[in-house]
């Protein structure tokens, strides 16, 4: 890069990486607004585009630790199937039983279990990786046939509904947390930003390291909480249609006032994918075990002549991503409202391709968490935007495929280009 | 004569049918460095990393200042200030000098967290004394070059107050003014009164660094000389011919 806006990206130490993406994002974004007639970029599609990509970019954030360290999980997608379609099981047929139908609860108990049993299962599976020594391709891909079966087997081919109404909640299509709450947060996040930026450069001044001028500081900042309240604002533009509203005052025997308007606010999958991005980048960043993940991608030998316990670790690393995929089938199947036996179906290969055209290196020890979820978005906007513009379906999965290679090949070369290899 | 440092007794490891340490037997005094020397296969590595504790011996006593050891991990070989460098550096090339510096052993906050300021600088204050040449602190160590990713693996050893440094080959990648920096640090470190095990190829620059060699051959010891009382001929004769020409003569 060359001249004043490469000296400016250098000076805020912005990730041109992370530019690309917002660019890619962007640039999508204004095509699809323009073939649609400007339906894409309205606080109503973008309010269901970060529902849709909710799951997928959950998951998405724990591929990026299986990848860095050098495996390949393809057995997520069945995972998310089998753990949702237990969870619905459970909801529905087992726990008002006992704690009574309707009682708060049984979604705490449900998404407590469906963790568990992610976890668990991911831990086998990265046992029989670490310990055993089996290739994480194919045990893998043996348990993406043996949970879709499982999946099957639970449900006999049914679909579980309706799923538990606080449950629901979750996936966020009737979860939001309203205007007030929205813009709360939206505070409390700026001013965490600010304050972290600011501890930041105090350390670093306190160890006398060279620190960013200060105009670069105030205009890292602003970006920052320019865009934290600009999706905050967008999701709280997003207007609940009138007719539901009439019909909820209808139904309390009240009367609508005149003029009486409602926004959605931040859905709850949003929020429990903004909690999962901030604690996997802290895990990634700031723990031992991110440290150790990232020392293993980039030479198994040396960490484990660190003392790193490279077993133990990868089993850790495939018990997080069953966590994280029993996450992502709590926000599916509420989304939803029911569990169906082929819920996540190929949900891997959207989710290896958003950690994969979020920067991570298929050779390990490269990858970060906010890239994930914007490829992650970068997909859904590319494949709800043919959607609208009515490409049809093969022609879609062809597109995405093609979007994938090149994404790759664009990463090659930016790497040959930066020796960042 | 006064207890060894280190005491590698009767030492016999092997994998399947092959012997590749059979009952060999070395030490090290405190402010000495020991060579040690053999063909590729000899088994100086294999010998090494079971005191680095990446391997496990099958017969066998390790002593510390006279006292019996066990060491079954790097993590135990670290606990008695066993440090080593290893011929392939094992430095993670996609961390900075402090991540790899600290891999393992990491300076947490308060909250557990990894403190990569108070990490970054203590990898300057230990570099400004083995490298003062040293500013890439934030650059993945693949970028740097051999000397540099050098310095980072010694400093990482010297670092955690290593009393037993292992140096397998730690020139074998170096050009030659990095070569000289790397033989000033040996020389400073024995005289802080480390005990040093140097593996090499170059026989003189075994002569030139260390007080004793041992050569090994076929898994086997064939002898432990100070460096003074034999000719680099005599040596060569053991690493090629297996024999010792003053045990013979």
């Amino acid at each position: 890069m060359s001249g004043g806006l490469g000296n400016l990206i250098k000076t805020l130490q912005i990730d041109t990486r992370l530019l690309g993406m917002i660019g890619a994002f962007i640039v999508i974004s204004l095509v699809f607004h323009v073939a649609t007639g400007g339906t894409f970029l309205t606080p109503r599609n973008l309010f269901t585009l970060t529902l849709q990509t909710a799951s997928v970019a959950v998951m998405a954030t724990g591929m990026v630790f299986v990848i860095v360290t050098r495996n390949i999980d393809l057995s997520i997608g069945s995972l998310l199937g089998i753990v949702g379609m237990l969870m619905g099981v459970i909801q529905v047929q087992i726990l008002p039983d006992i704690v009574g139908f309707g009682s708060p609860s049984i979604w705490i108990i449900t998404v407590t279990i469906g963790i568990l049993l992610g976890a668990a299962i991911g831990a086998f599976q990265g046992w029989l990786i670490g310990y055993l020594v089996i290739p994480s391709f194919i045990v893998t891909l043996g348990g993406l046939l043996i949970w879709r079966g499982g999946a099957w087997w639970v449900s006999k081919g049914t679909t579980i509904s309706p799923l538990d109404p606080n449950f629901v909640m979750l996936g966020g299509a009737s979860g939001t947390i309203g205007v007030t709450a929205s813009w709360a947060l939206a505070i409390v996040g700026s001013v965490l930003t600010i304050l972290f930026l600011i501890n930041t450069r105090r350390k670093h001044v306190s160890h006398n390291f060279a620190v960013k001028p200060l105009w670069a500081e105030y205009a890292l900042g602003a970006i920052l909480v320019s865009a934290i309240c600009g999706i905050t604002a967008v999701l709280n533009a997003y207007l609940v249609p009138t007719r539901i509203l009439e019909r909820r005052f209808a139904a309390e025997g009240l009367e609508m006032p005149e003029g009486y308007t409602e926004a959605y606010g931040f859905p709850i999958s949003v929020l429990i994918v903004l909690f999962v991005t901030i604690a996997m980048t802290i895990v990634a960043k700031k723990t031992r075990f991110g440290r150790y993940i990232f020392a293993m991608g980039g030479n198994p030998d040396a960490a484990e002549l660190s003392g790193i316990n490279t077993r133990m670790l990868t089993v850790k690393v495939f018990a997080l991503m069953g966590a994280l995929t029993a996450i992502a089938a709590v926000i599916a199947s509420a989304r939803l409202g029911s569990a169906g036996s082929s819920l996540g179906e190929l949900d891997e290969l959207r989710v290896i391709a958003a950690a994969v055209i979020g920067g991570t290196a298929l050779a390990g020890g490269v990858g970060t968490i906010y890239g994930a979820i914007l490829g992650a978005l970068i997909m859904q906007a590319l494949v709800s935007g043919m959607g609208m513009v009515g490409v049809d379906s093969p022609l879609q999965n062809m597109i995405v495929g093609g979007v994938l290679i090149i994404a790759v090949w664009i990463d090659i070369i930016y790497r040959r280009k930066t020796g960042d290899a | 004569m006064s207890t060894p440092l280190l005491e590698m007794r009767n030492i016999s490891i092997h994998f399947g049918g092959i012997k590749a340490v059979d009952d060999v037997s070395i030490d090290v005094m405190p402010g000495e460095v020991v060579g040690l020397l053999g063909h590729n296969g000899a088994g100086k590595s294999t010998l090494i990393k079971i005191l680095s504790g990446a391997y496990k011996k099958d017969a066998g006593e390790i002593y510390v200042d006279g006292k019996k050891v066990e060491i079954n991990s790097p993590i135990d070989a670290r606990a008695h200030n066993i440090e080593t460098i290893y011929q392939t550096l094992a430095l993670s090339d996609n961390l900075d000098a402090a991540s790899n510096l600290f891999l393992g052993r990491e300076i947490t906050t308060k909250f557990g967290l990894v403190d990569d300021t108070a990490m970054e600088a203590e990898s300057r204050k230990i570099m400004a004394r083995l490298n003062p040449n040293f500013q890439r602190f934030s650059e993945p160590v693949r970028s740097l070059s051999g000397g540099q990713r050098q310095s980072v693996a010694i400093a990482r050893a010297v670092y955690f107050n290593a009393r037993i440094l292992i140096m397998d080959e730690p020139t074998a990648a170096l050009g030659v003014h990095e070569t000289a920096m790397v033989a000033d640090l040996i020389k400073e470190l024995k005289a802080q009164g480390l005990g040093i095990f140097l593996i090499s190829h170059d026989t003189r620059e075994m002569m030139d660094l260390c007080d004793r060699v041992s050569v090994m051959k076929n898994g086997q010891l064939i002898g432990t000389e100070k460096v003074e009382d034999v000719t680099e001929d005599d040596i060569l004769s053991m690493i090629i011919m297996g024999k010792n020409p003053k045990k013979a003569a």
